[in-house]
């Protein structure tokens, strides 16, 4: 079945069953490097925010200025990063999938 | 407003201002509403047409709607599979209000209002929360195990388990942002060609010839602007499928 990873994929072959593609032809297709890197910048930086705010927020709350902010700010990193992982790996993930 | 004093002033087509007098000002009505409302009346007449007409051969305006509907219809169920099919109204009504949003905002004088991040932030929290809500009621506390990946070992759960939940909670931010940073940065690129055309339009003698190149660039950045409608409508529209199928089938 289908998987979140294989976005780009399925992306592709439903733009291309819907007949989408024929006008991105010509000119610069949503799968050109600078899309792609535009997605993946937009994943890492979202995972980021989210991340400081969580931090931030947190600390706020509990008074413990600045250390859940640092631990916060790795975790954002890493779930930046794995966002950025799940976009271009389609490998599906390893997870209970009977359901 | 594009030129003032010989400065490019690319932002300000972005401001609110009420409108319709004193009932926008008593209640801060803008013109960005305005458009919502447009493009919501203009969503319910082309829908209406179409059902209304009902022909066997559709003419343009009943063809229209019947592509926007299967369009959709058919993405809900390729990305969710059948048991998606309830939540068909609901992708296709962010399909549309994000579709017209766009492309209301290429005609001259309209408001983008998906060029502002609150509105966008505010779709994809509902998408969001949806998602959510559907992922809840239909695996109970099961939902939960979509945090922790079966398999691993248990001591790196202190970290697995909060980068999950951070990036499951990005889903929102990296949305809206999408979105909105591709209507901003595409209607701050023709305003800012624009004023070139003007600027060097009055440059004596050879201005209208060098102005002609940042014409021909806006002639070819409005074709994009339309591309970038159409895929940003759809890219939203097909994360919020791929993210009912997450809630659906939980893996």
């Amino acid at each position: 079945m289908n998987e979140r990873d294989s976005f780009e994929e399925r992306l592709r072959q439903a733009r291309a069953r819907e007949g989408l593609d024929k006008p991105v032809k010509g000119g610069p297709a949503p799968q050109s490097p600078w899309g792609f890197g535009l997605r993946a910048g937009v994943e890492v930086v979202s995972a980021l925010v989210v991340g400081v705010g969580l931090g931030f927020a947190l600390d706020r709350w509990l008074g413990t200025w600045p250390w859940l902010f640092l631990v916060f700010f790795v975790l954002g990193s890493v779930a930046g990063v794995l966002n950025v992982y799940r976009l271009f790996n389609p490998r599906p993930r390893s997870r209970a999938r009977d359901e | 407003m594009a030129v003032e004093g010989k400065t490019i002033d690319a932002l300000s087509q972005f401001e609110l201002s009420p409108v319709g007098g004193v009932f926008g000002w008593a209640v801060s009505f803008s013109q960005s509403n305005l458009f919502m409302v447009i493009a919501v009346v203009l969503t319910f007449w082309l829908m209406k047409a179409t059902a209304d007409r009902g022909a066997m051969v559709p003419g343009r305006l009943q063809a229209l709607g019947e592509s926007a509907y299967e369009f959709v219809a058919g993405m809900v169920r390729d990305q969710v599979g059948d048991e998606g099919k309830k939540y068909f109204p609901f992708v296709f009504s962010i399909f549309m209000f994000v579709l017209f949003g766009n492309l209301l905002g290429m005609l001259p004088y309209a408001f983008t209002y998906t060029s502002h991040i609150m509105v966008t932030l505010t779709l994809a929290v509902v998408v969001w929360v949806a998602v959510t809500v559907i992922a809840l009621k239909r695996h109970g506390m099961h939902f939960f195990s979509y945090f922790f990946p079966e398999g691993a070992p248990v001591w790196l759960a202190p970290i697995i388990i909060p980068v999950e939940v951070i990036s499951y909670l990005s889903r929102m931010v990296s949305l809206s942002v999408r979105l909105f940073a591709n209507m901003v940065a595409g209607h701050v690129m023709l305003k800012v060609f624009a004023t070139f055309v003007v600027l060097l339009g009055g440059l004596g003698a050879i201005g209208p010839f060098v102005a002609a190149m940042p014409l021909a660039v806006n002639v070819a950045l409005v074709g994009f602007e339309f591309l970038v409608a159409f895929l940003q409508a759809y890219v939203f529209a097909i994360l919020t499928s791929i993210y009912l199928h997450d809630a659906v089938h939980l893996h």
